[in-house]
């Protein structure tokens, strides 16, 4: 079993905030730049610390990873925050062009991601950023799980040289891994080893496959746990040795079932080996207004969800 | 290098654009053309740079062409002032060539620090470089070009915002402000009305020279622009040119916006431009 205990619910954005403040501290090249979110983003202190490394372009997403880019130019390592969906979608040229193709060593810190932004509803919603930031060519796409390691992400980001996509939350979930943890971008986390399936898991729904594990176990199946929090590049090494035990995976993610985490394993395992797969991930739809155990729940993203894919999948 | 001396780089800068996007039968002479002595002075004159280039430029003066659909004109002065031999605007639009169709730090091409075509977007990235250097406690200046068809894009209006509200007063923006665009003269797809006005309410200084294909007064609007820096506001420079300059049929019109000269309009072309002493490439 799974140890489920866990000291503290924090959200995931103040790991983002903190990892910033801490590198504010060590890193003289670090600067931020900011959409008028900056309270959102916990960006705050970084921002009373160093005010001229701070930059707020105001509503203004485009300009935004446009100077974000033209800051590199010089050794800046700039951090630029707002909510997912106006970090990918509204500016999807603008980091295609002048930050992806351009080659330039700029940090997309995107917050609010998927179902859990809850009340704002779809609009806020994005649940295809994992798509379009991964066809992006030498883009790095990770997906944090928790406080710790989204301030650890954060951290190791800027010792990375080139453009990472960084995928964090809003609400407070429970802080699960070490607070010391090493970062290490594109290696996958083996939580629990098992035999019978496969779960992988990218985000907040690590810590719905570790309760779904459990549950399987109760009901005698072993299942196998990954934590994913790089999309891109994927840790093939992690997934293949693990379905070559189990035969089957389930693939969890906060994001519409085209393009995700789930789609990358498949590539991987027509490829290489394959197996039987589940997708818990949004089925190509639009969110909604409702609290984010609510959406996890309507949407099939919650533990229940997972245990259940992974039953139907081994039966 | 005199005036002469950067008078016959503005002629053979023209007679490499026409033969570049001849030779591909692609590519964007117009605009081009008409900024040839608007880059003849940035890269002759006015800029402090190192072609020993870095993509960091510390130290030195920055351009960044924003509308980069016009790199003929810009290739032809980065290969001509140095940045990489001549005979590579041979390659221009080939496949494995540093000359891509539009300008890119891909293929890692000297000179050259941003991926610029699809529009609006050069100035954001001039003001971030332009940041770096006041972070870097570094005085040299940022340049960037723009096209006035570009400024239909609303990225541009975000960062003119941006620029005076923070008081990124070491950068200088000139706009190429030709009046035409792909589908037809700027008045009549996208009216910029009132361009010096709207600067002006955007917090700018801005300058303007109805002469922009005259090589003197480019150089004096370009030096003016430089002494307007350092004052706490962004600087641009209303630069009016003539699409298609220096060669009498593609002026007057959009039509040589993106279409290269067939065989005969080439001969014609570079009659009116004859070779200089820097030789065809």
């Amino acid at each position: 079993m799974i140890d489920l205990n866990f000291k503290e619910k924090k959200d995931t954005r103040s790991g983002f905030g903190d990892g910033l403040t801490e590198l504010g501290r060590t890193n003289p090249n670090v600067v931020a730049l900011c959409a008028d979110l900056t309270d959102s983003l916990k960006m705050g202190n970084f921002k009373k610390e160093n005010p001229e490394r701070f930059f707020q372009v105001g509503i203004a997403e485009a300009n935004m990873m446009g100077m974000a880019a033209g800051l590199t130019i010089g050794g800046k390592i700039p951090f630029a925050g707002t909510f997912a969906n106006f970090a990918t979608g509204r500016v999807y040229d603008q980091v295609r062009q002048s930050i992806a193709y351009s080659g330039k060593n700029v940090k997309i810190c995107a917050s609010h991601a998927g179902l859990t932004l809850g009340e704002d509803g779809a609009t806020h919603q994005i649940l295809e950023d994992i798509g379009l930031m991964k066809m992006l060519p030498g883009m790095t796409v990770i997906n944090t799980c928790d406080y710790n390691q989204t301030k650890a992400a954060t951290v190791a980001i800027a010792e990375h040289d080139g453009p990472v996509y960084l995928r964090f939350g809003r609400p407070a979930v429970p802080v699960f891994t070490p607070a010391d943890q090493s970062f290490e971008i594109g290696k996958g986390i083996l939580i629990q080893q098992g035999s019978d399936i496969t779960l992988v898991a990218t985000g907040h729904l690590v810590w719905e496959a570790m309760i779904a594990a459990n549950e399987l176990e109760s009901d005698g199946i072993s299942a196998e746990v990954i934590n994913i929090h790089t999309i891109k590049p994927l840790d093939e090494e992690i997934i293949l040795n693990s379905v070559k035990k189990t035969g089957a995976i389930v693939s969890c993610e906060e994001h519409n079932k085209f393009g995700g985490l789930g789609e990358s394993i498949s590539r991987l395992l027509t490829e290489k080996f394959p197996v039987r797969q589940s997708f818990v991930a949004v089925n190509d739809s639009f969110g909604e207004s409702g609290t984010p155990a609510e959406l996890m729940k309507k949407y099939g993203l919650d533990a229940s969800a997972i245990v259940e894919k992974a039953k139907k999948l081994l039966t | 290098m005199t005036i002469e001396q950067l008078q016959t780089h503005v002629q053979q800068c023209r007679r490499d654009i026409l033969r570049m996007v001849h030779a591909v039968n692609s590519g964007h002479p117009g605009g081009s053309l008409g900024c040839a002595e608007f880059f003849t002075a940035l890269y002759g004159r006015i800029m402090d740079y190192s072609t020993q280039f870095t993509m960091d430029g510390i130290g030195e003066d920055l351009f960044f062409l924003s509308n980069g659909h016009i790199s003929p004109v810009y290739y032809s002065t980065l290969a001509r002032f140095g940045f990489f031999p001549v005979e590579e605007l041979n390659t221009f639009r080939k496949l494995n060539s540093r000359l891509q169709g539009h300008p890119t730090t891909h293929e890692e091409l000297p000179g050259v620090r941003i991926a610029t075509g699809s529009l609006g977007q050069g100035l954001s990235v001039a003001i971030g470089a332009a940041l770096a250097k006041k972070l870097n406690r570094d005085s040299k200046l940022v340049y960037v070009l723009q096209g006035d068809g570009e400024l239909n894009e609303g990225q541009n209006w975000e960062a003119f915002m941006y620029a005076s509200a923070y008081k990124v007063d070491n950068l200088i923006t000139t706009i190429d402000y030709n009046g035409r665009q792909i589908d037809g003269d700027t008045k009549d797809v996208l009216d910029t009305t009132d361009l010096y006005a709207k600067l002006k309410a955007f917090g700018w200084t801005v300058l303007e020279e109805k002469e922009g294909n005259h090589l003197n007064r480019v150089i004096d609007i370009l030096e003016k622009a430089q002494s307007e820096t350092g004052k706490g506001k962004p600087v641009a420079i209303l630069l009016h040119t003539e699409m298609g300059n220096g060669v009498d049929f593609m002026m007057g019109t959009h039509a040589w916006h993106g279409k290269a000269p067939n065989d005969e309009q080439l001969a014609i072309a570079l009659k009116q431009n004859p070779e200089t002493d820097l030789k065809d490439y």
